[in-house]
Parts: structure tokens; C-alpha cells; sequence
């Protein structure tokens, strides 16, 4: 796949306040790349250099090679965007702020009518097409705003935390659009803080703190970067023994370990691992009531990364 | 151009929408506008004073005076006793109560003409009108003096007080010779039957009764170029007024809704798209100087249609509206460029338009005002916008006397889109 967007060491300082501070990563054709990390990480600063808002200090943003200076307008209309804040007139109905948003990317006439009734229709929204955004949900405004920047079929879409104040069924209906984006060979740069959404859209992940990229990969080498990649939970009849401790602390494939009164959480190199430590726990006269695995997750990623969790 | 026209069309559907800004802008200046055209001489009572008369004195004199006042055209008399009028004048509804004390008249008789202690008039009045209380002493020293001397020169009352002085002179009492020359010509002219009087009087014109009379008359002539009938109408300067002032709110609220934008990412949402800061800076102008041309042109037509007031150029009206609505456009937009917040915004700009409208002299004419700050408001813009509207309506002027006014109207707005575009550039999110 060829190389849609470069960023390169992209600095920015507010005052004295360094915001971004040496961002570099990479966005492949039809590739969906999040961009992960706390609330005040610099994910929003990105995006707004991304998308011509913002001169970068220092840096270079490129747009398949051409550069992405703030104002260019022939990059601007190959890029999507959906700010986190809802961008839409309340009191204009969902077709005419459809109808504006098209407008400024050129668009007019019967070529923009029938944008409008595609992206409507991709968003599950032509039968409010006449109603005001003023009487949505949060669910179906986000979806209109997801509409807006689609109008122009860009080559890139830019989401920056999409789902914020969504409930679960409407978040639900935006992953069916934003998967039906990608089927379609869409690039995506997917901004939250929320890691199950990034895991489950994301084919390459960028985790940011405090301006600086710690991490660029895709999933599945983020959690071989984690010395425990599942965790057995076990819930014993009695708590064990330290001496038990001790020798499960040994035992092949454990890599970590704390007890919670009768409680074991056992980090292991890989799931596989669990039912060998299960047969060990029995036969070492201890009385297993319950036991469940889990993948390690991005949040377990980012904590080992930085320490802290991705809500701190 | 594609993105200029939605992004004007916008402002317009949004605008129209609100029907809370609609009457705010549009119902409001004009209730207040016909509130205050009323007020300062625009209903039947034009420049009529309301005054309370007493009439203590039951003599035909008396009455006389007193029916003399009621018949001024000036004057709204209502004749109540002494307390009600004190408590009338008291309450505001009186101007002032004029007290004729009892024997009035034949002391005011004896006094014209011998050193007898001169009668006196009570006046009550409203401390809040002292103007009005110097108006009324003239119209009273008016009907006082021709009654009275018609009196003194042929009535009966004026006969008696005439032998009665020639008695007190020929007594000694009064020692004054001339005096008693002219006592008694007053009483040979007294003599006269009143036919010849008439007679001499109808040679040189119009007969007149006898005793002192204004020894002029006016022709008061409102210096306007209205038609001779129309002349001022008061409501045309209160339309202006209120015109201008409601007009620069949606100005001034336009800008806090940039503000707001601003804050609320919709504005970054909109630079986002390929258009550039001026494009939606000039959009955002565009429609604000419809809305505010509209306004204007509405709220005027109001004016004509319902309080009779003339537009004696049209070119020139509409010229001034659509030069007044460039300069709301850009004061919204100075507001949006330097505001830091709506909330914040709200009161700093109020306080601006308020100064702005009461020295551009929406709210009374700019000539109250004294030389110094007269001459001062020239730097403000509405004074501009209000003199005008003034030339095209009630002073009848033509398009040339609106030009200044539409020069000087443009100059400001272009100043102050110049800084707000300025200032954006600055600090574009």
C-alpha cells in the first residue's frame, strides 16, 4: 500500500507550553490508524495541523507528497473531517446543513443532492433528512456530523473522539458506518481515549502522552511488546500459602503475581499457558471455585508504557 | 463563489428562524419608536400644557380671563378648586394651577393705572417643568393685560375705577398732575360710544376691541424641505433612533454568535473545508448588512405606512440603510475578533452600543446636546446614520445631503473589518 499521509517530528507550543512535541508517524491507503492517548495528550493538536487548522512550529505534514500547509485548499478537499465538538446548525434541518457543508467543498446541483441522500443513507438518517438537529439524540447528531465531512468522498477521514456522549447502541451504529468505510477502502485517522474502540477499528495504533509518540504499531506487535499478554483470574477456596507463591512464581509461563485475599491474578506469556498452571494449582492441594482468562489490553499497553492508566 | 452564496444563505435561514431575534429586532424599535414619536409631539395634544385654573374671582373680569385661557389653543384648562389643583400639580398630571383670587380683576384695574397694591396670581407648578411654568406666565400676562385694559379703557368696571382715581387726585390723595390728564382722556375716551371706536378701527382693517393688544403677531415656519403640510413629524426621528439602536443589537448579537461558533468548533469545522478566513468573514458581513438593510427598510415602512412619515428621497433612504448595514455587519464583527468569550463579550458591547446610540442622538437630537459634544459625536458613527436618516425623512432633503452620511458610514465599516480581519488572521482558532 502507498504511503497516503507522512507526519514528520510535527512540533507546536502554546506559549511556553509545549503541546506537540516531535510527532511523527505514517497513514497507508485505505489503512484506519488510532490515535490513542489521554485527554490533554496533544491528539486534538494533531488534528487540527492534520487538517490546515493549525501552522505547525516545526514539521512537515504530507498529504500523498503534497504539503498540508494551513489554507491549502486542494488539500483540504481531499481531507474529512469530524471534530469532536458537534459541528452542525440546530436550526437548520439535516439536508441544508448537509447542503452547506457541501457547498464549501464545491459541490452543487444534482451532484450534491445525490451526496446527500448517499451519506444520509450511510448514516441511517434519510427519514430525519427534513428535522432539525435541535431534536436528535447525541447518537443520531454524531452520525450527522460523520455525514458532513463524508459529502466530498474524501481520501482521508480524520475522527477526532467521534463517540464522545454516545450511548452503546448508537456508538454501535457509528462502527457499522466507520466499518463500511473501511470497507470501502477509506483511510481513517480514529482519535479517542477509549481503547476498545481503537482496537476494534484500528489496523495501526499511535499511542501519544504529553506531545510525544510512545508507541507506532500495529496491534498485535503492541501486545507482544507486554510481558504478560493474558491474565488467569482464579478464585480459590482458601487464599494459598506463601510458600505456594513462591513456587507458582517459578512455574513456566507465569510472569506475574498477586493474591486479593482467596483472589489470584496470574499474568501469563500466553493463554495457552493457563491450563497447565490450573493442573498445577490442584495438584498442589489447592481448590480452584472459579477461574476466567482475558487478553491483556491496550489499556494494560498504555500502563505499561507510561505508568499510568489512559484515564488518569 | 458556490461557498460564499451557502454560507450567506445560511446566515439568513438561521436568522429568520428566530423568531425571538425577529422580535427583538423588528417589533421592538418599532413600538418604542411610536412610543417616543407620541411622547415628543407626535399625537393630537402636539406641545398642548396641561394647566389647572382656580377661579376664585366670580367677576365678569374674571370670568373673562379665565375663559381667555381656556381658549388658548396652547393650553389644556381644567378649572378644579385650590386643592385639587395643589394635589393635581403634586401627582404630575397638572403642569401648573394657575389660582385667580377673588377681586382680581378690580384690584388688578386699580392697580393699572394708580400706585394701588398690585394683586397677586398663585401660581402651583411642577418643579420637573420650569419651562413649562415661564409659557404659561407669558400666555396668563397675555390674557391678564387684554381683558383688563378692554376693561379699564371701555367697561363698566373701568368707568367706576376711573372716577374713583380722578376722585382720589382731585382729594389729594394722589398728588401726580399728569396723572390726572390721563385719567380723564381715558375717561372721554371711555365716553365714546363704541360704534365709532369700531368705526376707526375698521378703516385701518380688522375691528378690534378696545384696551391693549399684542402689537404683533408670528408666522412661525418650520425650516424644512418636507411638504409645506407635513412638516415635522417627530416620529421620523424616533423610528431612526430606534431604527439605529435595535439594528446595531443584532449587529452586536451576531458577534457573540461568532464568538459562540468559535468556541463550539463549528468555526474551525468551517475552516476546515476549503474556503478561506475571509471568505467566511465576508459571508458572515454579507448576510448581517441584508439582514440589517431589511430591518431598516421594514421598520420604516411602518414609519409611512402608519405614522405618516415622508421619505423624501428613496435612493437616498436606501443608500443610507444599506451603508448602516455595512457598518452593523462590522461592528458585529469587531466584537466576534476581539471578544474572548460571548459572555464576556455581551457586556462590553452593550455598553458600547448604548454610548454609541445616545451620542449619535438615537435617543434625543444631537442639537440638546452642547458645542463641545456636538461637535464630538462626529467621530461617532451613528451620529452619521441618524443625521442621515434625518435629511431623507423629515428635513426633505435629496440624495446629495445623504452622501456625507453614506461616505462616512462606509469609511466605518470598512475600518472595522479591516481590524476584525486583521485580528482573526491573529488568532485564526
Amino acid at each position: 500500500m502507498s504511503v497516503l499521509l507522512s507526519v514528520t517530528n510535527l512540533v507546536k507550543s502554546y506559549g511556553t507550553r509545549r503541546a506537540v512535541d516531535g510527532v511523527s508517524f505514517r497513514v497507508l491507503a485505505g489503512q484506519t490508524v488510532g490515535l490513542l492517548g489521554p485527554n490533554g495528550a496533544g491528539k486534538s493538536t494533531v488534528v487540527a495541523m492534520l487538517c490546515g487548522l493549525l501552522r505547525p512550529d516545526a514539521g512537515e505534514i504530507l498529504l500523498d507528497g503534497q504539503p498540508v500547509a494551513a489554507g491549502a485548499a486542494a488539500v483540504k478537499r481531499r481531507i474529512g473531517m469530524v471534530p469532536q465538538d458537534l459541528a452542525l446548525y440546530e436550526d437548520l434541518s439535516a439536508r441544508d446543513n448537509l447542503r452547506l457543508f457541501g457547498a464549501l467543498y464545491g459541490l452543487k446541483g444534482g451532484p450534491l443532492a445525490a451526496r446527500i441522500e448517499h451519506v444520509l443513507g450511510l448514516v441511517n438518517l434519510q427519514d430525519r433528512a427534513r428535522d432539525k438537529p435541535a431534536t436528535f439524540s447525541g447518537g443520531m447528531k454524531r452520525r450527522l456530523n460523520i455525514a458532513a465531512a463524508l459529502l466530498h468522498e474524501p481520501d482521508l477521514l480524520i475522527l477526532d473522539e467521534p463517540t464522545v456522549g454516545v450511548d452503546p447502541q448508537s456508538r454501535n451504529a457509528i462502527f457499522d458506518t466507520l466499518e463500511a468505510l473501511q470497507a470501502q477502502g477509506r483511510a481513517l485517522i480514529y482519535t479517542s481515549h477509549y481503547m476498545e474502540e481503537v482496537e476494534r477499528l484500528a489496523d495501526h495504533i499511535v499511542i501519544i502522552d504529553h506531545g510525544k509518540v510512545l508507541a507506532d504499531d500495529t496491534p498485535a506487535a503492541l501486545h507482544r511488546r507486554l510481558p504478560a499478554r493474558a491474565v488467569l483470574r482464579v478464585d480459590l477456596a482458601e487464599p494459598a500459602a506463601e510458600g505456594v507463591l513462591a513456587a507458582l512464581r517459578a512455574h513456566a509461563g507465569v510472569t506475574a503475581l498477586a493474591q486479593d485475599n482467596a483472589t489470584l491474578d496470574i499474568g501469563l506469556v500466553d493463554n495457552a499457558d493457563a491450563v497447565p498452571v490450573l493442573g498445577w494449582l490442584q495438584q498442589n492441594g489447592q481448590r480452584p471455585l472459579h477461574f476466567s482468562t482475558a487478553r491483556a489490553s491496550l489499556e494494560d499497553i498504555f500502563l505499561n508504557l507510561t505508568g499510568r492508566t489512559l484515564r488518569d | 463563489m458556490n461557498a460564499f452564496f451557502a454560507l450567506v444563505r445560511k446566515d439568513l435561514i438561521l436568522y429568520v428562524a428566530d423568531r425571538r431575534a425577529l422580535l427583538m429586532h423588528l417589533v421592538l424599535p418599532i413600538v418604542i419608536a411610536a412610543f417616543f414619536g407620541s411622547v415628543f409631539g407626535g399625537s393630537a395634544k402636539n406641545g398642548v400644557i396641561d394647566v389647572a385654573l382656580v377661579q376664585q374671582d366670580a367677576s365678569e373680569v374674571g370670568r373673562r380671563i379665565g375663559a381667555g385661557l381656556q381658549a388658548d389653543p396652547n393650553l389644556h384648562v381644567t378649572v378644579m378648586d385650590r386643592a385639587q389643583a395643589a394635589q393635581a400639580v403634586r401627582k404630575g398630571s397638572q403642569a401648573v394651577a394657575v389660582v385667580l383670587p377673588a377681586g382680581f380683576a378690580e384690584a388688578a384695574g386699580s392697580a393699572m393705572f394708580t400706585p394701588a397694591p398690585k394683586p397677586v396670581i398663585e401660581l402651583l407648578y411642577d418643579p420637573s417643568q420650569t419651562a413649562v411654568l415661564a409659557m404659561v406666565k407669558g400666555m396668563l400676562t397675555q390674557q391678564v393685560m387684554s381683558v383688563v385694559s378692554a376693561e379699564m379703557f371701555g367697561g363698566p368696571m373701568g368707568r367706576k375705577l376711573t372716577e374713583r382715581s380722578l376722585q382720589q387726585v382731585d382729594a389729594g390723595t394722589i398728588a401726580d398732575p399728569a396723572l390726572r390728564d390721563m385719567l380723564a382722556a381715558v375717561r372721554t375716551y371711555q365716553a365714546q360710544p363704541q360704534q365709532q371706536t369700531q368705526q376707526i378701527s375698521a378703516n385701518g382693517g380688522e375691528a378690534a376691541p378696545r384696551g391693549l393688544s399684542m402689537p404683533f403677531t408670528t408666522r412661525d415656519q418650520g425650516l424644512s424641505n418636507a411638504p409645506a403640510l407635513q412638516g415635522y413629524n417627530p416620529y421620523a426621528h424616533a423610528f431612526s433612533g430606534m431604527g439605529v439602536q435595535f439594528i446595531l443589537f443584532m449587529g452586536m448579537n451576531m458577534g457573540i454568535a461568532m464568538l459562540a461558533a468559535r468556541r463550539d468548533g463549528i468555526w474551525n469545522r468551517l475552516l476546515a473545508a476549503p474556503v478561506s478566513l475571509a471568505l467566511v468573514v465576508l459571508a458572515r458581513a454579507v448576510s448581517a448588512t441584508i439582514i440589517a438593510f431589511c430591518l431598516l427598510c421594514i421598520v420604516f415602512a411602518v414609519a409611512v405606512l402608519a405614522f405618516g412619515v415622508t421619505v423624501s428621497s428613496v435612493p437616498g433612504f436606501l443608500g443610507i440603510a444599506l451603508c448602516f448595514g455595512a457598518l452593523t455587519a462590522g461592528f458585529g464583527l469587531l466584537v466576534a475578533a476581539f471578544g474572548k468569550t460571548p459572555e464576556a463579550a455581551r457586556g462590553i458591547a452593550m455598553f458600547a452600543t448604548l454610548i454609541m446610540v445616545m451620542l449619535g442622538g438615537a435617543w434625543v437630537p444631537t442639537f440638546v446636546f452642547p458645542a463641545w459634544v456636538q461637535q464630538a459625536t462626529m467621530i461617532v458613527p451613528t451620529r452619521w446614520a441618524i443625521t442621515g436618516l434625518d435629511a431623507v425623512t423629515w428635513r426633505g432633503l435629496g440624495l446629495p445631503a445623504a452622501m456625507p452620511a453614506m461616505a462616512a458610514l462606509l469609511g466605518f465599516a470598512a475600518l472595522f473589518m479591516a481590524l476584525a480581519i486583521w485580528r482573526f488572521q491573529k488568532a485564526p482558532a
